[in-house]
C-alpha cells in the first residue's frame, strides 16, 4: 500500500458520501479532516437524534434502519483516525483552503485535496401563501420528526412531488401524526412511463409502493395530478388550509394547520461554485450542476464532488460515490491502495444503475416548471426578501433584466438570508417565462460567501486556546479589539443560533425576528 | 441605430451613463459603448455612499453639483434609485484625527459643505450606540446614501429613453483619431465614429488612453463589501471610521428594509482582464471585528453575503477628469479610486457641459491627466476612506 500520510484531505459533510469517503481514505493510511455542519454525523437522511434521545433505529429510520446503524457504527469506529470538526460551517472555499466557523471561532484550513459531500435540500416551487407560518419544506418536516420527535402541526398536508412526499407522509402517520392529505402534482401516467428506469432498483421501488400502501391503509387521502392554488391563512394565525385544483378540474380545500412542500431535491452546489468548479446546464433536471467526471473529479484540480451535492441519486448511491471519489483522490495523489482499479470499476457499474433509477424518479415526479408561468403576480417568490412574482416580472419586462444575476441586482430575488438556495430555481423559471427565453439562457446566480449566515461574533482562533485537532492554522489576524464584547455577547449568539436551527430556518424560511429588540 | 454620433462614450458606469443622459438633454447625439452591462463594476458594487465630506477640497464644487442631482434623481430619471439624504457621519479613534475633523470642517465651509463636529459626551448623547473608543464625530446632515445596483442602470435607461444609443456587451479594443473625428472599434470588428470621444472605462481606461500616448499608473482593486440580515431600521446616518490605519477602516449604512451594508478595510484582489474581484475571508473577519469596535451592540447580527468588483485606483487617489493633452476632442474621466459614486452624476453633467459648450465653471486642473506625465513624484495617497463612495 502506497500510503502517503502527508496528503492533507478535507472532507466536507458527514452524511453517507462523506463518511464513506473518509473511511476509504483511512483505509489507505490517511488521516482526513471531516468538517460537518451537523452536531452529529449521519447527514440529513441518517440524522442522529440528539444524545439522550432514546428512540430505536427501527423507529427512527424504518426500512433504512440497518443502513443508518451501519453508517453510524462505522463512523464511530473511524473517530480516532480522523480529525472530526462537527458543528462547523465551511462558509467559504478558496484556492487550497477552506474557511470555517465553529461557534464564533474562525479558522482557515489548508488542503491538498477537497472532497465536497454537501448533500441536497428540497427543491421548491412557490405557491401563494407559502411564506405563512406553518409552511415548511418536506425535508424540514422530516428533520422535526427525526431530530426532535415532533410534528410540524396537528393536522398536516404534504404537497408537491417526489419520493420524499410519500416517505415523510408515511413517517408522520407512523409517528401518530394526522396527515390530512397528500397532494401530488405528478400523475399516474408519468409514473408508468418511468417504470423501465425505476425497475433498475426493484427493491427500492417496492419500498416506495409499500409506503403508498401504508398511506392508503391509514385512510390518508392521496390525490395525484393536482395543481396547487394557494396555501390559505393569515399572518397572525399562520396556515389554515390548502387549496388545489384536482386532476378532474374540481377544486379541493383541505383544512390544516401546517403544510410541507417539496418537489424532489436539489443539489447544494454553492461550495463547488466557490471552489471555482465549472457548471453546465442539465436539460433533464432543468438546473445548473457542477461538472464531474464519472468518479467525481470536478473541473478544478484537487476538488472532488460526491453524493447528492453533485447529482441527486439518493443515499445508497452516495455511499458508493463517496468511496469512488476518495479512490479518485488517492489515485490522483499516487496513493491508491492496490486493488483500486477493480474496486473503482465495481462502484462505477453499481452507480450506473442508480443513475438510471434517478432518471426514472425525475420522470415519475417531474419538476413542475410550467407552474412558474402561472403564478399569480402577488405570489412571494423570494421569501427572505419578500419579493413577489410580479416584482420579478417587472424587472424582466421594464428593466431588461433577463439574466439571473441582473434580475437579482434589480429585484433582490436571491439576495436574502438563503442566498437563493430556495428561490433561485423557481426565480429562474419565472424570468425565463416572462422573457420568453430558454431556462439556460437565464444563467445561474453566482455563488458568494458566506454560504450560510456568518455570525458577527466571529473572530480568528487565538493561539493557546485552539483545541481544534489537525492542521487548522492561525488565520494571522489580531483579535485585540473585540475580546470584551465577544465574551459578553456570547450568550446572545448562542440563543440566537438555537432559534435559527429550527427546521423551518434550515430549510429556508427567514428567521429575522431574533434581534427584534 | 446609427454608427455615427456627435459623441462616443466608452464605459457604462455612473460617469458614462450620466454623461450620456446630460448630453441628450443638450440634444447632442450619443453612442454609449459598454463592455458588459451598465453599472456592473465599480459603479454597481460600491458601498453606495452619497458622501461629500472627506473629499479633497478640489472635488467639492463638483461634489456639490452631484448632490443637487441626487436630490432630483427621482424626477430626472423617472425611477427611484433609493437615495436617502439621511446624513453621513465620520468618526475617529485618534486625537490627531479629531483635530483634523475640526480643521477640515473649517476649510470645507468655504466650499459650501457644512459640517458639525462633536466630541466626547455630546457625541455619545447624539450617537449612544458608538463604541467607547470613538473620540469625535463629523456630521454632514445633507449627505446620505443610495443604491449602487440601481443608479447607473437607471441613468443608462433614462439616457436611452432620451435617444442615446446604448450598446452593451461590446468590448472596445481600438481607438484612434482620424480626419473629422474618432474611430472606435470593438473586439468583433464593429466600428463607430464621432467628433468627440469620452473615455470613462474605469479599470480598463489605461489600455485606451495609452493609444493616445497618455498611459496612467492605474491599478485594479476590489472593495470588500458585506451585508447583514434585516433588522428594524434605526441607523439613519451612513457612518464610517476615518483613520490612516487601513485595517481600522470600516463603514456602514442601514437601508429602510433593515439590512446593514458594510465596507472598509484592506482591499481585495481584482483583475481587469478577467473582470473578477474577490473578497478575502480574512478581510471579512477583520472588517467584522472593526465593526464590533464601532457599534458593539450589533455583534449579534449575521453577515449574509459579501461581494466585490473591479475598481480603479490612481497613486494620488484623485481621478482623471477633463480633456486629453495630446488629442483635441478627446476627454477622460476615470480612476476615481473608490470615491466615484457620489460625484459621478456631477462629473457627468460637468463633462456634458464641457463637451457641448467647450468650457465649464468647475475647476478641472487638479484632475488633469498631465500630472502623470510630469517628472516629479506624485503626492502620497491621502488617508481617505477609500471605497467609501
Amino acid at each position: 500500500m502506497a500510503a502517503r500520510t502527508g496528503l492533507n484531505v478535507v472532507v466536507i459533510g458527514a452524511g453517507p458520501a462523506g463518511v464513506r469517503a473518509a473511511q476509504t481514505l483511512v483505509a489507505a493510511g490517511l488521516r482526513p479532516t471531516v468538517v460537518d455542519e451537523g452536531r452529529r454525523d449521519g447527514g440529513q437522511i441518517y440524522r442522529r437524534q440528539p444524545e439522550g434521545f432514546k428512540r430505536s433505529y427501527e423507529t427512527l429510520y424504518g426500512t433504512e434502519a440497518a443502513r443508518a446503524e451501519a453508517l453510524h457504527g462505522e463512523f464511530d469506529a473511524l473517530r480516532a483516525r480522523i480529525d472530526y470538526l462537527p458543528e462547523t460551517l465551511v462558509w467559504n472555499v478558496g484556492p487550497k483552503a477552506v474557511h470555517l466557523v465553529s461557534g464564533a471561532r474562525y479558522q482557515e484550513l489548508a488542503f491538498d485535496a477537497l472532497i465536497v459531500c454537501s448533500g441536497a435540500t428540497d427543491r421548491l416551487m412557490p405557491v401563494p401563501g407559502w411564506h405563512l407560518a406553518g409552511a415548511y419544506s418536506l425535508g424540514g418536516a422530516q428533520v422535526a420528526l427525526k431530530s426532535q420527535g415532533c410534528a410540524i402541526g396537528a393536522r398536516t398536508v404534504m404537497m408537491g412531488t417526489g419520493p420524499l412526499l410519500y416517505l415523510v407522509a408515511a413517517q408522520y402517520v407512523k409517528a401518530g401524526a394526522t396527515v390530512s392529505a397528500v397532494l401530488d402534482t405528478s400523475t399516474f401516467g408519468q409514473r408508468l412511463r418511468a417504470l423501465p428506469d425505476l425497475l433498475r432498483m426493484p427493491a427500492t421501488l417496492r419500498k416506495g409502493l409499500t409506503l403508498m400502501g401504508a398511506l392508503r391503509g391509514a385512510g390518508v387521502p392521496v390525490h395525484r395530478g393536482v395543481t396547487p392554488l394557494a396555501i390559505e391563512g393569515t399572518p397572525e394565525h399562520g396556515v389554515t388550509g390548502v387549496r388545489v385544483k384536482l386532476a378532474d378540474g374540481d377544486e379541493l380545500r383541505v383544512a390544516c394547520d401546517a403544510v410541507a412542500l417539496g418537489y424532489h431535491l436539489r443539489s447544494e452546489t454553492q461550495l463547488a461554485d466557490l471552489a471555482g468548479c465549472a457548471f453546465s446546464f442539465d436539460q433533464a433536471a432543468r438546473q445548473w450542476l457542477p461538472e464531474v467526471d464519472e468518479d467525481g473529479r470536478s473541473s478544478v484540480r484537487g476538488v472532488y464532488l460526491a453524493g447528492d451535492g453533485a447529482r441527486v441519486r439518493g443515499a445508497d448511491a452516495a455511499e458508493r460515490a463517496g468511496r469512488l471519489v476518495a479512490l479518485a483522490a488517492l489515485q490522483d495523489a499516487g496513493a491508491a491502495p492496490s486493488g483500486t482499479p477493480a474496486e473503482a470499476a465495481r462502484l462505477r457499474s453499481e452507480l450506473a444503475r442508480y443513475t438510471r433509477f434517478a432518471q426514472g424518479l425525475r420522470n415519475a415526479f417531474p419538476w413542475p416548471a410550467h407552474f412558474a408561468k402561472a403564478l399569480p403576480d402577488h405570489t412571494v417568490v423570494c421569501r427572505c426578501e419578500a419579493i413577489t412574482a410580479g416584482e420579478l416580472r417587472h424587472v424582466v419586462r421594464e428593466m431588461g433584466a433577463t439574466e439571473a444575476n441582473r434580475a437579482k441586482a434589480f429585484s433582490r430575488v436571491g439576495m436574502g438570508r438563503c442566498q437563493g438556495r430556495f428561490c433561485a430555481h423557481a426565480g429562474a423559471e419565472v424570468i425565463a417565462a416572462e422573457a420568453g427565453v430558454p431556462l439556460e439562457a437565464v444563467g445561474r446566480l453566482r455563488g458568494q460567501a458566506p454560504v450560510k449566515p456568518l455570525t458577527m461574533m466571529v473572530s480568528a482562533a487565538t493561539q493557546g486556546v485552539d483545541d481544534a485537532p489537525g492542521r487548522a492554522r492561525e488565520a494571522g489576524l489580531t483579535a485585540q479589539t473585540q475580546a470584551q464584547t465577544t465574551a459578553q455577547a456570547q450568550t446572545t449568539t448562542q440563543s440566537a443560533a438555537r432559534a435559527c436551527t429550527s427546521p423551518q430556518t434550515q430549510h429556508g424560511a427567514p428567521c429575522a425576528k431574533e434581534f427584534s429588540e | 441605430m446609427s454608427d455615427r454620433a456627435d459623441v462616443i462614450v466608452i464605459g457604462g458606469g455612473i460617469i458614462g451613463t450620466s454623461t450620456a443622459f446630460f448630453l441628450r438633454r443638450r440634444n447632442r447625439s450619443v453612442i454609449l459603448l459598454e463592455r458588459g452591462l451598465t453599472g456592473q463594476q465599480a459603479s454597481g458594487v460600491n458601498f453606495g455612499g452619497v458622501r461629500r465630506q472627506g473629499r479633497a477640497l478640489s472635488q467639492l464644487a463638483m461634489s456639490n453639483r452631484a448632490l443637487d442631482i441626487w436630490y432630483q434623481a427621482k424626477s430626472l430619471l423617472g425611477e427611484d434609485v433609493e437615495f436617502l439624504p439621511s446624513g453621513h457621519t465620520r468618526v475617529c479613534y485618534h486625537a490627531h484625527d479629531a483635530e483634523y475633523f475640526h480643521r477640515y470642517a473649517e476649510q470645507a465651509r468655504a466650499y459650501g459643505l457644512d459640517l458639525e463636529v462633536l466630541d466626547g459626551a455630546a457625541m455619545f448623547r447624539r450617537f449612544p450606540f458608538l463604541g467607547r473608543e470613538v473620540l469625535a464625530a463629523s456630521i454632514s446632515p445633507r449627505d446620505g446614501h443610495a443604491n449602487p445596483r440601481l443608479a447607473a442602470p437607471a441613468f443608462g435607461r433614462a439616457a436611452a429613453r432620451l435617444g442615446a444609443n446604448l450598446v452593451e456587451n461590446t468590448e472596445i479594443v481600438r481607438v484612434e483619431k482620424e480626419a473629422g473625428g474618432f474611430r472606435v472599434e470593438s473586439a468583433t470588428g464593429a466600428v463607430w465614429r464621432a467628433e468627440q470621444l469620452l473615455i470613462c472605462a474605469g479599470a480598463w481606461a489605461n489600455a485606451l488612453s495609452t493609444q493616445f500616448g497618455e498611459p496612467v499608473p492605474l491599478v485594479a482593486r476590489g472593495p470588500q463589501m458585506a451585508v447583514t440580515e434585516p433588522v428594524p431600521y434605526r441607523f439613519m446616518h451612513s457612518m464610517g471610521v476615518y483613520t490612516s490605519i487601513k485595517e481600522e477602516s470600516v463603514y456602514f449604512r442601514q437601508i429602510p428594509r433593515g439590512n446593514l451594508v458594510l465596507g472598509g478595510g484592506a482591499p481585495g484582489p481584482a483583475d481587469a482582464t478577467t473582470r473578477r474581484a474577490g473578497v478575502l475571508p480574512g478581510n471579512t473577519v477583520q472588517q467584522i471585528a472593526q465593526f464590533r469596535r464601532l457599534v458593539p451592540g450589533l455583534a449579534p447580527l449575521h453577515v449574509i453575503r459579501v461581494w466585490s468588483g473591479v475598481e480603479s485606483y490612481l497613486p494620488d487617489a484623485e481621478p482623471v477628469i477633463g480633456p486629453s493633452t495630446t488629442t483635441a476632442g478627446l476627454f477622460y474621466a476615470f480612476g476615481f479610486s473608490g470615491s466615484g459614486f457620489q460625484i459621478g452624476p456631477g462629473v457627468g453633467e460637468t463633462l456634458a457641459e464641457l463637451l457641448d459648450d467647450g468650457q465649464t465653471a468647475i475647476p478641472l486642473e487638479p484632475f488633469s491627466i498631465a500630472r502623470f506625465g510630469r517628472a516629479e513624484p506624485v503626492a502620497s495617497v491621502h488617508a481617505s476612506t477609500a471605497s467609501e463612495a
